[in-house]
């Protein structure tokens, strides 16, 4: 009984067997870098997207029939890096915040499980079409904060897209000060780590020959170092370690190159540094996080091959490692050939990446600066959707409305980069998802204020 | 004249000093300087300016398509249709361009917590005590801050109230400023702008001192406010007393002073406050003591109590869609402002942020969108009083700028498209006539002393 009650629930939260939705007559947006087109279909079949575009698509008889006219159609924003989920409010209000710990791990420590799925932060973004979001963890007493997730806002119980899909790690001035104090002892204190992992690697199992591509979508890329033999009592380490064995051992993945690690830095000759270690370690899959003074040697950035995910707004020197800050730092990058997306670096990481496309928006506004450097419309776009999939090799799965990929999609009432626009419908995995949050609620609660015979606690 | 007040007054003492020994009479009041640190700003020249064409927002509501505006002589001098070229001014196509008055912040820590943020500049808490009424945030602002400059270029803020934080009770005065670069911060103050006190109930001053003597809750916050103003009534009594009958001056006390400011009316009460039950006790707190509360500033819940904001004439500062940072802003909702402004109160936006007051224009038309959805119709032209024209109100300068009514100060800025869309930036910038930012020449882009000479100088920002 209760087995036969368990697989209802999951046949339930699934989407319907062969269900197709079509999203017909709307400005569509792919997301991949193209700009959008007027009159537009887009089909999700499964939860997959099966078609997008402007040509004639071939329809199901018993599609679910979506009119968009005067509305604009996208894949859900993929906030580039966040805390989302982490971090009910954040601060003074005991026991709501996981964004950090002070415990005695680092590089082991794993968000997926301190991941709220109905965090109201969760319901506001979702609402506001933001549909995936990498969240990583907070470094606290050590420069690597531990493995960050790939997840969804749906309203449901299962969260993470991808668990440990990447270990973050503070090498700026962050990590100078994790690390006791300087930039040097930081990159010491990183080298030992990779020391101490490239010890353990022995006993891991070999890397597949399927390097490189993209692993089946269902399977974590790296399964908890927790439980693998390299927490056994046959992985022997030396005696002087200074990292913890779970910490050493969750290491060993991102040595393999079988997990991404994202670095942030803003600092330029700090990104120097960084294509330097991807030289000195080519294995490791790096990802810049930040680079705010990326586009001073943005020409090394692109032909080192590391994409970064960047502040899109960052312009003002807010500490001595962002000296040379401009708004422009991306729409450089990018005209260099390096891959950008953006991210919320120390900007209201928690609970505002519905900004990011206002971010967006501005980086479209400053091509009509002169001596700025803006981004077309379609990259704009792309660099809160499908560039930041990409940047942790998940472009395959999500961030545009390409064929295949998960069926996450906005219907908005305006032109998305747009502040006046509102998203109006969202699926995700091809989930129509319900858009009322507190703030709705509140919304209607007050929306007039006359006194009626039952005070507003009654009103719901 | 306050100046020649504070030599007469010196002179004065003398002269009763003098005729002490032989009359009994009681010694005439000292004047006390009000304006010590007084303004030294002087406006720029600049050229008289036409611009033709342009959709133009007067700031008070009003709405002018393929308008012109003449500014000259630090000022506006006509916003009207098909104006006539007067000799020798300046003319812009403002074609497909819209012009506003300069946007005014009424909430910035520009100066006082400035870029780099760094510990040897963090200068905006007093956190030594819950009441120092007594300082001063002038004395704080480091003019070098680069953030003056983006606020400029970026966000066409040409006014600005740089406040104390809220670590405080009484968090001391705040000053305002024009947004024109200068070495000193009183070549930044507005000429004749009344002070600000800034004031908080709340979370921070409990989180403050909860640990150093206390206040550690919200009846604690209450308690201690109420204690100061008795006190400061007790001051206002005696020196009101004194300058009026004269006789022994009575101890001078500077926290005192600026509370006693407050309650003659002098200094408007900037009251940081987010949940209306506790914007509802700081309203009695205010009539108990008989001062007026100017503005509630992050106030997220002001539209719970909109009908009694509008009723007791307060003006909100709020944000368009900040919330859940801490537990006294988990009830922020979007439409906040709208609701405000549609219970016919005053409503404001404000940045309190380095970054946020690059794009005033665009938080505005998020919380205008939202309130629109919500079936508040207030069109474009209304909704930038949020912007311009409230925020002078609560400083006490709306009848010198924040609009473009002839007369008023030319701080004017000319955008290079709709400025409610995120694609549009300012081109230009005038701050009382004299063109400060120009878009299309890299000479009128302010550098601070702290960015000469280092990567990035002069670039765009």
């Amino acid at each position: 009984m209760k087995r036969a009650l368990l697989a209802l629930l999951l046949v339930s939260a699934a989407p319907a067997a062969a269900e197709t939705i079509v999203i017909s007559g709307g400005t569509v947006a792919l997301g991949d870098g193209s700009e959008p087109m007027p009159g537009g279909t887009v089909v999700i079949t499964n939860g997959r997207i099966v078609a997008a575009g402007n040509r004639a698509i071939r329809i199901p008889t018993d599609a679910t029939m979506v009119d968009a006219s005067g509305k604009w159609v996208t894949p859900g924003i993929v906030a580039g890096f966040s805390r989302l989920g982490l971090s009910e409010v954040d601060l003074g209000a005991d026991g709501t915040t996981d964004d950090s710990a002070s415990g005695p791990f680092s590089a082991a420590i794993d968000v997926a499980p301190a991941i709220n799925p109905l965090s109201s932060t969760i319901a506001v973004n979702r609402a506001d079409g933001v549909t995936r979001a990498i969240v990583a963890p907070n470094a606290a007493r050590n420069i690597f904060a531990g493995q960050g997730a790939v997840i969804d806002t749906g309203a449901d119980m299962d969260p993470i897209t991808r668990a440990r899909r990447f270990q973050f790690v503070e090498l700026g001035e962050t990590g100078a000060d994790k690390a006791g104090g300087s930039r040097a002892s930081a990159h010491v204190l990183f080298r030992n780590a990779l020391r101490e992992a490239a010890e353990l690697r022995r006993f891991a199992a070999p890397v597949s020959s399927s390097r490189g591509r993209e692993a089946d979508p269902g399977e974590p890329i790296v399964r908890d170092p927790n439980e693998s033999r390299l927490t056994g009592p046959d992985a022997r380490r030396s005696d002087d370690v200074l990292l913890t064995r779970f910490d050493a051992a969750a290491l060993v993945p991102v040595l393999q190159g079988r997990q991404y690690l994202l670095v942030h830095v803003e600092r330029a000759s700090d990104i120097l540094q960084m294509i330097a270690l991807k030289r000195e370690f080519p294995a490791l899959k790096l990802v810049l996080v930040g680079a705010t003074e990326g586009w001073t040697v943005a020409d090394r950035i692109a032909a080192s091959g590391i994409p970064v995910i960047a502040s899109a707004v960052n312009d003002l020197p807010a500490s001595f490692e962002m000296i040379a800050a401009t708004q422009s730092n991306v729409g450089r990058m990018l005209a260099a050939g390096v891959k950008v997306s953006i991210g919320m670096i120390d900007d209201n990481d928690t609970r505002y990446l519905f900004n990011e496309r206002q971010y967006a928006g501005n980086l479209v506004a400053l091509g009509k600066v002169p001596g700025s450097t803006g981004v077309s419309w379609g990259e704009a776009l792309a660099m809160i959707t499908s560039r930041s999939a990409e940047a942790i090799g998940m472009g395959g799965e999500i961030g545009s409305l390409a064929a295949g990929r998960r069926g996450d999609v906005v219907i908005w009432s305006g032109d998305p980069l747009e502040g006046s626009s509102a998203a109006e419908m969202v699926w995700i995995d091809g989930v129509r998802q319900p858009l009322e949050t507190r703030q709705t609620k509140l919304r209607d609660r007050y929306r007039d204020l006359q006194r009626r015979d039952l005070p507003e606690a009654y009103r719901r | 004249m306050i100046k020649g007040g504070a030599l007469i007054a010196a002179g004065l003492l003398a002269a009763a000093v003098a005729g002490c020994a032989t009359a009994p009479a009681k010694k005439p009041a000292i004047r006390i300087d009000e304006d010590p640190y007084r303004s030294t700003y002087v406006r720029y020249p600049g050229a008289a300016t036409l611009i033709r064409g342009a959709t133009v927002y007067d700031g008070e509501g009003g709405r002018l398509d393929r308008g012109d505006v003449l500014i000259a002589d630090g000022v506006v001098k006509a916003v009207e249709a098909n104006l006539m070229v007067p000799d020798g001014a300046t003319v812009i196509d403002g074609a497909g361009k819209f012009v506003t008055p300069g946007i005014i912040d009424v909430h910035s820590h520009l100066g006082d917590y400035p870029s780099p943020g760094v510990a040897s500049l963090s200068d905006g808490n007093e956190a030594t005590a819950p009441a120092r009424p007594d300082v001063w945030a002038e004395h704080s602002v480091w003019p070098q801050d680069p953030g003056f400059s983006r606020a400029l270029a970026n966000g066409g803020i040409t006014v600005l109230q740089i406040l104390p934080g809220s670590a405080n009770l009484f968090g001391g005065r705040s000053v305002t400023l024009k947004n024109v670069p200068a070495r000193t911060v009183q070549g930044m103050k507005f000429p004749g702008a009344p002070y600000g006190l800034k004031m908080a109930c709340g979370e921070n001053p409990k989180r403050v001192y909860g640990n150093k003597g206390g206040p550690s809750t919200r009846m604690g916050n209450i308690a201690t406010t109420r204690a100061v103003w008795i006190k400061a009534q007790a001051y206002k009594r005696k020196w009101d007393a004194y300058q009026k009958n004269g006789g022994e001056m009575p101890e001078r006390d500077l926290g005192m002073d600026t509370l006693r400011g407050v309650l003659a009316g002098k200094i408007l009460v900037h009251n940081h406050c987010y949940r209306a039950d506790e914007m509802a006790i700081m309203i009695d707190l205010a009539h108990e003591f008989g001062y007026k509360i100017t503005a509630f500033h992050h106030a997220v819940e002001s539209y719970k109590i909109a009908d009694l904001l509008a009723k007791e004439g307060i003006c909100s500062a709020m944000w368009s869609d900040w919330w859940g940072f801490k537990m006294e802003s988990f009830d922020g909702i979007k439409e906040n402002i709208s609701f405000v402004h549609n219970a016919g109160a005053c409503a404001i936006v404000h940045s309190d942020d380095a970054n946020g007051i690059q794009r005033l224009n665009q938080e505005a038309a998020k919380a205008l969108a939202d309130g629109r959805r919500a079936g508040i119709a207030i069109s474009d032209e209304v909704a930038w009083t949020w912007l311009s024209y409230n925020p002078p109100k609560a400083l006490g300068i709306a009848d010198r700028t924040g609009s473009l009514k002839p007369g008023k100060m030319a701080d004017v800025v000319l955008w290079n498209g709709n400025p409610f869309s995120n694609y549009t930036r300012p081109d230009k910038v005038w701050i009382d006539g004299a063109l400060l930012y120009d878009s299309a020449n890299p000479r009128l882009r302010p550098v601070s002393d702290f960015e000469l000479g280092q990567p990035g100088e002069g670039d765009t920002k």
